[in-house]
Protein backbone atom coordinates (compact mmCIF):
# COMPACT_ATOMS: atom_id res chain seq x y z
CA UNK A 1 0.00 0.00 0.00
CA UNK A 2 1.29 3.44 -0.86
CA UNK A 3 1.01 5.96 1.84
CA UNK A 4 -0.32 9.24 0.39
CA UNK A 5 1.40 11.17 3.15
CA UNK A 6 4.84 9.85 2.11
CA UNK A 7 4.30 10.90 -1.49
CA UNK A 8 3.25 14.33 -0.39
CA UNK A 9 6.38 14.58 1.74
CA UNK A 10 8.53 13.50 -1.22
CA UNK A 11 7.02 16.15 -3.43
CA UNK A 12 7.63 18.75 -0.75
CA UNK A 13 11.24 17.65 -0.36
CA UNK A 14 12.05 17.85 -4.11
CA UNK A 15 11.85 21.61 -3.82
CA UNK A 16 14.66 21.91 -1.30
CA UNK A 17 17.14 19.20 -2.33
CA UNK A 18 20.72 19.96 -1.37
CA UNK A 19 22.78 19.08 -4.48
CA UNK A 20 26.13 19.33 -2.69
CA UNK A 21 24.89 16.91 -0.06
CA UNK A 22 23.93 14.30 -2.72
CA UNK A 23 27.29 14.58 -4.49
CA UNK A 24 29.04 14.00 -1.16
CA UNK A 25 27.00 10.84 -0.73
CA UNK A 26 28.34 9.29 -3.99
CA UNK A 27 31.27 7.07 -2.92
CA UNK A 28 34.64 7.94 -4.41
CA UNK A 29 36.40 5.08 -6.14
CA UNK A 30 38.78 3.56 -3.65
CA UNK A 31 39.42 -0.11 -4.38
CA UNK A 32 41.55 -0.73 -7.42
CA UNK A 33 39.45 1.56 -9.50
CA UNK A 34 41.33 3.33 -12.23
CA UNK A 35 44.66 2.72 -10.61
CA UNK A 36 47.52 0.52 -11.64
CA UNK A 37 47.39 -3.19 -11.97
CA UNK A 38 47.36 -3.79 -8.23
CA UNK A 39 44.27 -2.68 -6.38
CA UNK A 40 44.96 0.34 -4.22
CA UNK A 41 43.40 1.60 -1.07
CA UNK A 42 42.49 4.94 -2.56
CA UNK A 43 43.12 7.01 -5.63
CA UNK A 44 43.94 10.66 -5.80
CA UNK A 45 41.04 11.80 -7.96
CA UNK A 46 42.36 15.18 -9.05
CA UNK A 47 45.81 14.04 -10.07
CA UNK A 48 44.36 11.05 -11.95
CA UNK A 49 42.15 13.35 -13.97
CA UNK A 50 45.08 15.66 -14.61
CA UNK A 51 47.30 12.81 -15.76
CA UNK A 52 44.51 11.43 -17.90
CA UNK A 53 44.16 14.70 -19.74
CA UNK A 54 47.89 15.17 -20.13
CA UNK A 55 48.48 11.58 -21.19
CA UNK A 56 45.65 11.33 -23.73
CA UNK A 57 46.51 14.72 -25.16
CA UNK A 58 50.19 13.79 -25.25
CA UNK A 59 49.59 10.46 -26.96
CA UNK A 60 47.26 12.12 -29.44
CA UNK A 61 49.79 14.84 -30.19
CA UNK A 62 52.68 12.39 -30.58
CA UNK A 63 50.68 10.13 -32.90
CA UNK A 64 49.35 13.06 -34.85
CA UNK A 65 52.79 14.60 -35.30
CA UNK A 66 54.22 11.19 -36.19
CA UNK A 67 51.61 10.60 -38.86
CA UNK A 68 52.00 14.11 -40.23
CA UNK A 69 55.75 13.58 -40.34
CA UNK A 70 55.33 10.22 -42.10
CA UNK A 71 52.97 11.75 -44.63
CA UNK A 72 55.42 14.60 -45.28
CA UNK A 73 58.50 12.41 -45.38
CA UNK A 74 57.07 9.68 -47.58
CA UNK A 75 54.80 11.44 -50.05
CA UNK A 76 53.52 9.42 -52.95
CA UNK A 77 52.75 11.57 -55.95
CA UNK A 78 49.30 10.62 -57.09
CA UNK A 79 47.93 11.68 -60.41
CA UNK A 80 44.69 13.51 -59.54
CA UNK A 81 43.14 11.95 -62.60
CA UNK A 82 43.40 8.53 -60.97
CA UNK A 83 41.03 9.65 -58.27
CA UNK A 84 38.63 11.08 -60.83
CA UNK A 85 38.68 7.92 -62.91
CA UNK A 86 38.17 5.88 -59.76
CA UNK A 87 35.02 7.83 -59.03
CA UNK A 88 33.39 7.30 -62.41
CA UNK A 89 34.11 3.58 -62.46
CA UNK A 90 31.36 1.24 -61.36
CA UNK A 91 33.20 0.46 -58.12
CA UNK A 92 32.14 -3.17 -58.04
CA UNK A 93 35.72 -4.50 -57.97
CA UNK A 94 34.42 -7.21 -60.26
CA UNK A 95 37.71 -7.73 -62.10
CA UNK A 96 36.04 -7.74 -65.52
CA UNK A 97 38.67 -5.27 -66.73
CA UNK A 98 41.45 -7.74 -65.94
CA UNK A 99 42.83 -5.76 -63.01
CA UNK A 100 42.67 -6.61 -59.32
CA UNK A 101 40.27 -3.81 -58.52
CA UNK A 102 38.88 -0.47 -59.65
CA UNK A 103 41.84 1.40 -58.15
CA UNK A 104 44.35 -0.68 -60.09
CA UNK A 105 42.47 -0.21 -63.33
CA UNK A 106 42.17 3.53 -62.72
CA UNK A 107 45.93 3.78 -62.21
CA UNK A 108 46.68 1.67 -65.26
CA UNK A 109 44.31 3.56 -67.53
CA UNK A 110 45.80 6.91 -66.56
CA UNK A 111 49.45 5.84 -66.57
CA UNK A 112 49.56 3.52 -69.54
CA UNK A 113 48.49 4.88 -72.94
CA UNK A 114 47.88 1.35 -74.24
CA UNK A 115 45.18 0.54 -71.71
CA UNK A 116 41.80 1.04 -73.27
CA UNK A 117 39.24 3.21 -71.43
CA UNK A 118 36.31 0.92 -72.25
CA UNK A 119 37.27 -2.03 -70.08
CA UNK A 120 34.78 -1.32 -67.30
CA UNK A 121 31.96 -3.66 -68.34
CA UNK A 122 29.44 -2.88 -65.58
CA UNK A 123 29.93 0.85 -66.17
CA UNK A 124 29.05 0.53 -69.84
CA UNK A 125 29.43 3.08 -72.59
CA UNK A 126 28.81 6.09 -70.36
CA UNK A 127 31.68 5.20 -68.04
CA UNK A 128 33.95 4.47 -70.98
CA UNK A 129 33.26 7.94 -72.32
CA UNK A 130 33.98 9.63 -69.00
CA UNK A 131 37.15 7.60 -68.43
CA UNK A 132 38.31 8.49 -71.91
CA UNK A 133 37.58 12.16 -71.27
CA UNK A 134 39.59 12.18 -68.03
CA UNK A 135 42.50 10.12 -69.27
CA UNK A 136 42.65 11.90 -72.61
CA UNK A 137 41.99 8.84 -74.72
CA UNK A 138 39.61 8.07 -77.51
CA UNK A 139 36.48 6.28 -76.44
CA UNK A 140 35.74 3.34 -78.61
CA UNK A 141 32.66 1.39 -77.83
CA UNK A 142 33.57 -2.19 -77.07
CA UNK A 143 32.65 -4.51 -79.90
CA UNK A 144 29.42 -6.36 -79.15
CA UNK A 145 29.72 -10.07 -78.48
CA UNK A 146 27.23 -12.76 -79.40
CA UNK A 147 26.66 -16.37 -78.43
CA UNK A 148 27.61 -18.79 -81.18
CA UNK A 149 26.38 -22.37 -81.05
CA UNK A 150 29.42 -24.47 -81.82
CA UNK A 151 27.53 -27.39 -83.29
CA UNK A 152 25.34 -27.85 -86.35
CA UNK A 153 24.55 -31.48 -85.72
CA UNK A 154 20.80 -31.38 -85.28
CA UNK A 155 18.84 -34.59 -84.76
CA UNK A 156 18.61 -35.26 -88.52
CA UNK A 157 22.30 -34.73 -89.29
CA UNK A 158 23.83 -36.54 -86.33
CA UNK A 159 23.60 -40.08 -85.00
CA UNK A 160 22.33 -41.15 -81.58
CA UNK A 161 23.72 -43.90 -79.37
CA UNK A 162 20.48 -44.75 -77.59
CA UNK A 163 16.96 -43.58 -77.08
CA UNK A 164 16.68 -41.19 -74.15
CA UNK A 165 13.46 -40.98 -72.21
CA UNK A 166 13.36 -38.70 -69.21
CA UNK A 167 13.55 -35.07 -68.20
CA UNK A 168 13.87 -32.91 -71.28
CA UNK A 169 16.87 -30.89 -70.17
CA UNK A 170 20.45 -31.17 -71.38
CA UNK A 171 21.78 -31.16 -67.83
CA UNK A 172 19.64 -34.21 -67.02
CA UNK A 173 20.44 -35.94 -70.31
CA UNK A 174 24.15 -35.55 -69.79
CA UNK A 175 23.87 -37.59 -66.59
CA UNK A 176 22.74 -40.57 -68.64
CA UNK A 177 26.11 -41.75 -69.83
CA UNK A 178 27.14 -38.37 -71.18
CA UNK A 179 24.05 -37.93 -73.33
CA UNK A 180 22.27 -39.80 -76.07
CA UNK A 181 24.23 -38.24 -78.91
CA UNK A 182 26.91 -40.32 -80.63
CA UNK A 183 29.23 -37.29 -80.66
CA UNK A 184 30.21 -36.45 -77.10
CA UNK A 185 31.19 -32.89 -78.01
CA UNK A 186 28.00 -31.78 -79.70
CA UNK A 187 24.79 -30.02 -78.76
CA UNK A 188 22.27 -32.38 -77.16
CA UNK A 189 19.32 -30.33 -78.33
CA UNK A 190 17.16 -30.36 -75.21
CA UNK A 191 17.04 -26.60 -74.92
CA UNK A 192 18.75 -25.78 -71.62
CA UNK A 193 20.26 -22.69 -73.23
CA UNK A 194 16.83 -21.52 -74.39
CA UNK A 195 15.58 -21.55 -70.83
CA UNK A 196 18.81 -20.01 -69.50
CA UNK A 197 18.63 -17.01 -71.84
CA UNK A 198 17.17 -14.02 -69.99
CA UNK A 199 16.58 -12.11 -73.23
CA UNK A 200 14.65 -14.74 -75.20
CA UNK A 201 17.38 -14.62 -77.80
CA UNK A 202 17.65 -18.39 -78.34
CA UNK A 203 15.00 -20.66 -79.78
CA UNK A 204 15.12 -24.29 -80.93
CA UNK A 205 14.52 -25.03 -84.58
CA UNK A 206 12.35 -27.99 -85.59
CA UNK A 207 15.38 -30.28 -85.75
CA UNK A 208 16.37 -29.55 -82.16
CA UNK A 209 19.24 -27.18 -82.70
CA UNK A 210 19.38 -23.84 -80.88
CA UNK A 211 19.38 -20.70 -83.00
CA UNK A 212 20.68 -17.40 -81.63
CA UNK A 213 18.84 -14.22 -82.56
CA UNK A 214 21.69 -11.73 -82.64
CA UNK A 215 19.32 -8.76 -82.49
CA UNK A 216 18.41 -9.85 -78.95
CA UNK A 217 21.65 -11.47 -77.78
CA UNK A 218 23.64 -9.28 -75.37
CA UNK A 219 26.58 -11.62 -74.86
CA UNK A 220 25.78 -12.12 -71.17
CA UNK A 221 27.27 -15.62 -71.22
CA UNK A 222 24.38 -17.17 -69.27
CA UNK A 223 23.89 -19.82 -71.98
CA UNK A 224 27.61 -20.47 -72.16
CA UNK A 225 27.58 -21.27 -68.45
CA UNK A 226 24.39 -23.34 -68.63
CA UNK A 227 25.41 -25.63 -71.51
CA UNK A 228 26.65 -28.91 -70.01
CA UNK A 229 28.47 -29.77 -73.23
CA UNK A 230 30.22 -26.38 -73.41
CA UNK A 231 28.98 -26.18 -76.98
CA UNK A 232 28.34 -22.43 -76.82
CA UNK A 233 31.04 -19.82 -77.21
CA UNK A 234 30.63 -16.08 -76.86
CA UNK A 235 32.59 -14.39 -79.63
CA UNK A 236 33.05 -10.85 -80.96
CA UNK A 237 30.42 -9.93 -83.53
CA UNK A 238 32.97 -9.02 -86.18
CA UNK A 239 34.55 -12.46 -86.20
CA UNK A 240 31.74 -13.96 -88.18
CA UNK A 241 33.48 -16.99 -89.70
CA UNK A 242 33.55 -19.78 -87.15
CA UNK A 243 34.28 -23.51 -87.17
CA UNK A 244 31.04 -24.59 -85.51
CA UNK A 245 32.25 -27.92 -84.24
CA UNK A 246 34.00 -29.02 -81.08
CA UNK A 247 34.60 -32.65 -82.01
CA UNK A 248 38.06 -33.87 -81.19
CA UNK A 249 37.31 -37.34 -82.55
CA UNK A 250 39.39 -38.45 -85.48
CA UNK A 251 38.03 -37.53 -88.90
CA UNK A 252 36.56 -40.90 -89.84
CA UNK A 253 34.84 -41.23 -86.49
CA UNK A 254 33.39 -37.74 -86.68
CA UNK A 255 32.10 -38.53 -90.15
CA UNK A 256 30.24 -41.60 -88.87
CA UNK A 257 28.62 -39.67 -86.05
CA UNK A 258 27.71 -36.45 -87.78
CA UNK A 259 27.31 -35.07 -91.28
CA UNK A 260 28.45 -31.57 -90.42
CA UNK A 261 31.37 -32.19 -88.10
CA UNK A 262 34.93 -31.00 -88.61
CA UNK A 263 36.90 -33.96 -89.95
CA UNK A 264 40.23 -32.15 -89.70
CA UNK A 265 40.92 -32.51 -93.43
CA UNK A 266 42.99 -29.33 -93.37
CA UNK A 267 41.45 -27.73 -96.45
CA UNK A 268 40.76 -24.56 -94.48
CA UNK A 269 44.42 -24.42 -93.46
CA UNK A 270 45.49 -24.69 -97.08
CA UNK A 271 43.12 -22.11 -98.50
CA UNK A 272 43.31 -19.50 -95.77
CA UNK A 273 45.19 -16.52 -97.22
CA UNK A 274 45.90 -15.13 -93.75
CA UNK A 275 47.17 -18.30 -92.00
CA UNK A 276 44.34 -18.09 -89.49
CA UNK A 277 43.09 -21.68 -89.61
CA UNK A 278 44.91 -24.37 -87.71
CA UNK A 279 44.17 -28.04 -87.11
CA UNK A 280 44.87 -29.28 -83.64
CA UNK A 281 43.59 -32.44 -81.92
CA UNK A 282 41.63 -33.37 -85.05
CA UNK A 283 39.77 -30.10 -84.92
CA UNK A 284 40.15 -26.97 -86.95
CA UNK A 285 40.18 -23.67 -85.12
CA UNK A 286 40.26 -20.20 -86.62
CA UNK A 287 42.55 -17.73 -84.91
CA UNK A 288 40.25 -14.78 -84.35
CA UNK A 289 43.10 -12.29 -84.35
CA UNK A 290 44.36 -13.36 -87.73
CA UNK A 291 41.05 -14.07 -89.44
CA UNK A 292 39.98 -11.32 -91.83
CA UNK A 293 36.56 -12.86 -92.36
CA UNK A 294 37.08 -13.42 -96.11
CA UNK A 295 34.86 -16.49 -96.08
CA UNK A 296 37.00 -18.59 -98.39
CA UNK A 297 37.20 -21.54 -95.98
CA UNK A 298 33.41 -21.53 -95.65
CA UNK A 299 33.14 -22.22 -99.38
CA UNK A 300 35.86 -24.86 -99.38
CA UNK A 301 34.94 -26.84 -96.26
CA UNK A 302 33.79 -30.28 -97.48
CA UNK A 303 31.48 -30.93 -94.54
CA UNK A 304 30.15 -27.36 -94.22
CA UNK A 305 31.42 -27.30 -90.65
CA UNK A 306 32.49 -23.67 -91.02
CA UNK A 307 29.71 -21.14 -90.82
CA UNK A 308 29.65 -17.63 -92.19
CA UNK A 309 27.41 -15.37 -90.09
CA UNK A 310 27.60 -12.49 -92.58
CA UNK A 311 24.43 -12.73 -94.64
CA UNK A 312 25.68 -10.84 -97.72
CA UNK A 313 29.24 -10.05 -98.66
CA UNK A 314 30.33 -7.26 -100.96
CA UNK A 315 31.57 -8.76 -104.21
CA UNK A 316 34.61 -7.69 -106.20
CA UNK A 317 34.29 -5.73 -109.45
CA UNK A 318 36.87 -4.54 -111.97
CA UNK A 319 37.69 -0.86 -112.40
CA UNK A 320 37.67 -0.83 -116.19
CA UNK A 321 40.02 2.12 -116.67
CA UNK A 322 42.74 0.64 -114.51
CA UNK A 323 42.73 -2.99 -115.63
CA UNK A 324 45.59 -3.90 -117.97
CA UNK A 325 44.51 -7.48 -118.64
CA UNK A 326 47.38 -9.20 -116.89
CA UNK A 327 45.42 -12.32 -115.98
CA UNK A 328 46.62 -12.14 -112.37
CA UNK A 329 43.13 -12.16 -110.90
CA UNK A 330 42.22 -15.20 -112.96
CA UNK A 331 45.24 -17.05 -111.62
CA UNK A 332 44.62 -16.29 -107.97
CA UNK A 333 40.82 -16.52 -107.81
CA UNK A 334 39.96 -19.58 -105.68
CA UNK A 335 36.45 -19.91 -107.11
CA UNK A 336 37.17 -19.11 -110.77
CA UNK A 337 34.98 -16.04 -110.75
CA UNK A 338 37.42 -13.85 -112.70
CA UNK A 339 37.49 -14.25 -116.45
CA UNK A 340 38.59 -12.57 -119.66
CA UNK A 341 41.35 -12.62 -122.21
CA UNK A 342 44.95 -11.49 -121.91
CA UNK A 343 45.51 -7.75 -122.60
CA UNK A 344 41.78 -7.14 -122.40
CA UNK A 345 39.66 -5.82 -119.53
CA UNK A 346 38.68 -8.68 -117.23
CA UNK A 347 35.32 -9.29 -115.64
CA UNK A 348 34.32 -10.90 -112.39
CA UNK A 349 31.32 -13.17 -112.27
CA UNK A 350 29.16 -11.74 -109.47
CA UNK A 351 27.40 -15.06 -109.07
CA UNK A 352 30.59 -16.95 -108.37
CA UNK A 353 32.55 -14.32 -106.42
CA UNK A 354 32.62 -14.84 -102.65
CA UNK A 355 34.27 -11.52 -101.85
CA UNK A 356 37.42 -13.06 -100.42
CA UNK A 357 39.54 -10.12 -101.57
CA UNK A 358 42.53 -12.15 -102.76
CA UNK A 359 42.45 -10.66 -106.26
CA UNK A 360 42.26 -7.16 -104.79
CA UNK A 361 45.53 -7.78 -102.95
CA UNK A 362 47.24 -9.42 -105.90
CA UNK A 363 46.19 -7.04 -108.69
CA UNK A 364 49.33 -5.05 -109.67
CA UNK A 365 47.29 -2.00 -110.71
CA UNK A 366 44.77 -1.90 -107.85
CA UNK A 367 42.05 -2.34 -110.44
CA UNK A 368 39.68 -4.46 -108.34
CA UNK A 369 37.34 -2.74 -105.94
CA UNK A 370 34.36 -3.71 -103.85
CA UNK A 371 35.87 -6.25 -101.47
CA UNK A 372 36.25 -5.76 -97.73
CA UNK A 373 39.98 -5.08 -98.01
CA UNK A 374 39.92 -2.80 -101.08
CA UNK A 375 40.25 0.46 -99.16
CA UNK A 376 43.21 -0.83 -97.18
CA UNK A 377 45.02 -2.12 -100.26
CA UNK A 378 44.52 1.17 -102.09
CA UNK A 379 45.90 3.32 -99.27
CA UNK A 380 48.91 1.06 -98.90
CA UNK A 381 49.65 1.32 -102.63
CA UNK A 382 49.28 5.10 -102.52
CA UNK A 383 51.76 5.28 -99.63
CA UNK A 384 54.24 3.15 -101.50
CA UNK A 385 53.95 5.42 -104.50
CA UNK A 386 54.55 8.45 -102.35
CA UNK A 387 57.68 6.89 -100.88
CA UNK A 388 58.96 6.04 -104.31
CA UNK A 389 58.36 9.57 -105.55
CA UNK A 390 60.14 11.00 -102.51
CA UNK B 1 67.86 -19.98 -18.93
CA UNK B 2 66.67 -23.37 -20.12
CA UNK B 3 63.49 -23.09 -18.11
CA UNK B 4 62.90 -19.65 -19.57
CA UNK B 5 62.91 -21.04 -23.09
CA UNK B 6 60.56 -23.85 -22.17
CA UNK B 7 58.20 -21.35 -20.60
CA UNK B 8 58.29 -19.14 -23.72
CA UNK B 9 57.71 -22.16 -25.95
CA UNK B 10 54.74 -23.20 -23.83
CA UNK B 11 53.40 -19.67 -24.06
CA UNK B 12 53.77 -19.78 -27.84
CA UNK B 13 51.97 -23.12 -28.17
CA UNK B 14 49.26 -21.98 -25.77
CA UNK B 15 48.67 -18.78 -27.72
CA UNK B 16 48.72 -20.37 -31.17
CA UNK B 17 46.77 -23.61 -30.81
CA UNK B 18 45.41 -24.25 -27.33
CA UNK B 19 43.87 -20.82 -26.92
CA UNK B 20 43.57 -20.21 -30.64
CA UNK B 21 41.85 -16.85 -31.05
CA UNK B 22 39.42 -17.99 -33.71
CA UNK B 23 38.56 -21.51 -32.66
CA UNK B 24 38.77 -21.25 -28.88
CA UNK B 25 38.21 -17.61 -27.99
CA UNK B 26 35.93 -16.89 -30.99
CA UNK B 27 37.44 -13.52 -31.77
CA UNK B 28 38.19 -11.92 -35.13
CA UNK B 29 35.45 -13.84 -36.88
CA UNK B 30 34.56 -11.10 -39.35
CA UNK B 31 38.02 -11.09 -40.90
CA UNK B 32 38.20 -14.84 -40.55
CA UNK B 33 35.12 -15.33 -42.71
CA UNK B 34 35.86 -12.38 -44.92
CA UNK B 35 39.26 -13.34 -46.24
CA UNK B 36 39.23 -17.12 -45.99
CA UNK B 37 37.63 -17.57 -49.39
CA UNK B 38 40.92 -17.78 -51.25
CA UNK B 39 44.29 -19.14 -50.20
CA UNK B 40 46.17 -16.19 -51.64
CA UNK B 41 44.30 -13.55 -49.65
CA UNK B 42 44.41 -15.75 -46.54
CA UNK B 43 48.19 -15.95 -46.67
CA UNK B 44 48.55 -12.21 -47.32
CA UNK B 45 46.24 -11.41 -44.45
CA UNK B 46 48.10 -13.78 -42.11
CA UNK B 47 51.46 -12.18 -42.80
CA UNK B 48 50.14 -8.64 -42.36
CA UNK B 49 48.17 -9.60 -39.30
CA UNK B 50 51.04 -11.28 -37.47
CA UNK B 51 53.49 -8.45 -38.10
CA UNK B 52 51.03 -5.75 -37.03
CA UNK B 53 50.19 -7.77 -33.95
CA UNK B 54 53.80 -8.16 -32.80
CA UNK B 55 54.68 -4.51 -33.34
CA UNK B 56 51.53 -3.17 -31.72
CA UNK B 57 52.03 -5.50 -28.75
CA UNK B 58 55.56 -4.17 -28.30
CA UNK B 59 54.41 -0.53 -28.51
CA UNK B 60 51.54 -1.16 -26.13
CA UNK B 61 53.79 -2.88 -23.62
CA UNK B 62 56.26 0.00 -23.60
CA UNK B 63 53.55 2.61 -23.20
CA UNK B 64 51.79 0.55 -20.54
CA UNK B 65 54.83 -0.21 -18.42
CA UNK B 66 56.61 3.10 -18.54
CA UNK B 67 53.78 5.57 -18.55
CA UNK B 68 50.39 4.10 -17.78
CA UNK B 69 51.24 1.96 -14.74
CA UNK B 70 53.42 4.59 -12.98
CA UNK B 71 50.74 7.22 -13.55
CA UNK B 72 47.85 4.92 -12.50
CA UNK B 73 46.20 5.29 -15.87
CA UNK B 74 45.58 1.66 -16.80
CA UNK B 75 41.84 2.28 -17.02
CA UNK B 76 42.64 4.07 -20.26
CA UNK B 77 44.15 0.99 -21.83
CA UNK B 78 41.37 0.21 -24.33
CA UNK B 79 41.35 3.75 -25.73
CA UNK B 80 45.13 3.98 -25.84
CA UNK B 81 45.66 0.55 -27.37
CA UNK B 82 43.17 1.27 -30.12
CA UNK B 83 44.98 4.54 -30.74
CA UNK B 84 48.34 2.80 -30.90
CA UNK B 85 47.15 0.18 -33.37
CA UNK B 86 45.36 2.70 -35.56
CA UNK B 87 48.31 5.09 -35.61
CA UNK B 88 50.79 2.31 -36.29
CA UNK B 89 48.69 0.86 -39.10
CA UNK B 90 48.21 4.28 -40.67
CA UNK B 91 51.93 5.08 -40.43
CA UNK B 92 53.01 1.74 -41.88
CA UNK B 93 50.45 2.19 -44.65
CA UNK B 94 51.98 5.55 -45.59
CA UNK B 95 55.56 4.36 -45.33
CA UNK B 96 54.98 1.08 -47.13
CA UNK B 97 53.28 2.84 -50.03
CA UNK B 98 56.40 4.91 -50.56
CA UNK B 99 59.15 2.43 -49.81
CA UNK B 100 57.81 -0.73 -51.37
CA UNK B 101 54.77 -0.29 -53.60
CA UNK B 102 54.89 -3.97 -54.55
CA UNK B 103 54.43 -5.06 -50.96
CA UNK B 104 51.78 -2.38 -50.54
CA UNK B 105 49.66 -3.79 -53.35
CA UNK B 106 50.08 -7.30 -51.98
CA UNK B 107 49.34 -6.56 -48.32
CA UNK B 108 48.21 -2.93 -48.09
CA UNK B 109 44.55 -3.67 -48.71
CA UNK B 110 44.47 -5.79 -45.56
CA UNK B 111 46.03 -3.07 -43.40
CA UNK B 112 42.88 -0.96 -43.38
CA UNK B 113 40.84 -3.97 -42.29
CA UNK B 114 43.19 -4.68 -39.43
CA UNK B 115 43.18 -1.30 -37.67
CA UNK B 116 39.97 -1.98 -35.73
CA UNK B 117 40.20 -5.74 -35.47
CA UNK B 118 39.29 -7.34 -32.16
CA UNK B 119 42.18 -9.83 -32.02
CA UNK B 120 44.68 -7.03 -32.45
CA UNK B 121 43.18 -5.19 -29.49
CA UNK B 122 42.68 -8.40 -27.48
CA UNK B 123 46.39 -9.26 -27.53
CA UNK B 124 47.58 -6.19 -25.54
CA UNK B 125 44.58 -6.42 -23.23
CA UNK B 126 45.23 -10.07 -22.37
CA UNK B 127 48.92 -9.35 -22.03
CA UNK B 128 48.08 -6.61 -19.53
CA UNK B 129 45.92 -8.83 -17.33
CA UNK B 130 48.38 -11.71 -17.50
CA UNK B 131 51.23 -9.32 -16.59
CA UNK B 132 53.63 -10.61 -19.21
CA UNK B 133 57.11 -9.11 -19.45
CA UNK B 134 58.41 -7.66 -22.70
CA UNK B 135 59.74 -10.90 -24.23
CA UNK B 136 56.71 -12.84 -23.12
CA UNK B 137 54.44 -10.23 -24.68
CA UNK B 138 56.27 -10.50 -27.99
CA UNK B 139 56.10 -14.30 -27.94
CA UNK B 140 52.44 -14.18 -27.00
CA UNK B 141 51.68 -11.78 -29.87
CA UNK B 142 53.67 -13.88 -32.32
CA UNK B 143 51.94 -17.04 -31.15
CA UNK B 144 48.52 -15.43 -31.52
CA UNK B 145 49.43 -14.25 -35.01
CA UNK B 146 50.65 -17.69 -36.03
CA UNK B 147 47.51 -19.19 -34.51
CA UNK B 148 45.36 -16.86 -36.59
CA UNK B 149 47.42 -17.72 -39.66
CA UNK B 150 46.90 -21.44 -39.00
CA UNK B 151 43.16 -21.04 -38.69
CA UNK B 152 42.95 -18.84 -41.79
CA UNK B 153 44.93 -21.24 -43.97
CA UNK B 154 42.99 -24.27 -42.71
CA UNK B 155 39.72 -22.50 -43.45
CA UNK B 156 40.84 -21.19 -46.85
CA UNK B 157 41.97 -24.60 -48.01
CA UNK B 158 38.68 -26.14 -46.93
CA UNK B 159 36.61 -23.39 -48.51
CA UNK B 160 38.43 -23.67 -51.81
CA UNK B 161 37.35 -27.31 -51.88
CA UNK B 162 33.85 -26.42 -50.68
CA UNK B 163 33.36 -24.36 -53.83
CA UNK B 164 33.33 -27.60 -55.78
CA UNK B 165 31.29 -29.62 -53.31
CA UNK B 166 27.62 -30.34 -53.79
CA UNK B 167 26.29 -28.44 -50.78
CA UNK B 168 22.52 -28.39 -50.22
CA UNK B 169 21.22 -25.09 -51.49
CA UNK B 170 20.16 -23.48 -48.16
CA UNK B 171 23.63 -24.15 -46.77
CA UNK B 172 25.66 -22.65 -49.59
CA UNK B 173 28.06 -19.82 -48.75
CA UNK B 174 28.14 -18.53 -45.19
CA UNK B 175 26.10 -21.28 -43.43
CA UNK B 176 28.40 -24.09 -44.50
CA UNK B 177 31.39 -21.93 -43.58
CA UNK B 178 30.03 -21.53 -40.05
CA UNK B 179 29.35 -25.26 -39.76
CA UNK B 180 32.87 -26.00 -40.94
CA UNK B 181 34.26 -23.53 -38.41
CA UNK B 182 32.30 -25.20 -35.62
CA UNK B 183 33.70 -28.59 -36.60
CA UNK B 184 37.26 -27.27 -36.67
CA UNK B 185 36.66 -25.60 -33.29
CA UNK B 186 35.56 -28.96 -31.90
CA UNK B 187 38.75 -30.48 -33.24
CA UNK B 188 40.77 -27.69 -31.62
CA UNK B 189 39.35 -28.55 -28.20
CA UNK B 190 41.54 -31.62 -28.51
CA UNK B 191 44.53 -29.37 -27.86
CA UNK B 192 43.27 -28.37 -24.42
CA UNK B 193 45.29 -30.13 -21.76
CA UNK B 194 48.30 -30.33 -24.02
CA UNK B 195 50.23 -28.26 -21.50
CA UNK B 196 49.48 -28.60 -17.82
CA UNK B 197 50.67 -25.71 -15.78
Amino acid sequence: MIDYKTIADLINNIGNIDLAHIINLIPLPNVGAGGGIEPKGSVDFVSTIEFTFIFVLGVGTVFGLGLAFAAKKFPVKMDPRVEQVREVLAGAHCGACGYAGCQQYAEAVVANPDVSPNLCTPGGAKTAELVALISGKKAEAAEPIFSRIMCQGDWLKSAKRFKYEGIEDCRAVVLAGGGDKACVYGCLGYGTCVRACPFNAIHMNEDHLPVVDITKCTGCRKCEAACPKKAIEVLPAGKAVVVTCHSKDRGAETRKKCQVGCIACGVCVKVCPFDAAKVEDSLSRIDLDKCRVCGLCVKKCPTKAIVDYIPERSRAYVLRDKCIGCNMCMKVCPVNAAGGELKKVHTIDQGKCIGCGICTTKCPKQAIDGTFNAQEVFTKAAEKKKKKAA
Amino acid sequence: MHDEFIKLFELFIAASVINNFVFTRFLGLCIFFGVSKKMETAVGMSITFTSVMVVSAALSWILLTYIMIPLDLTFLKIVIFIGIVAAFVQASDTIMRKISPGLYYKLGIYLALISTNCIIIAVPLIMTTEKYNFIESLVFALGSGIGFAISLTIMASIREKLELADVPRPFRGMPIAWITTALIALAFTGFSGLITM
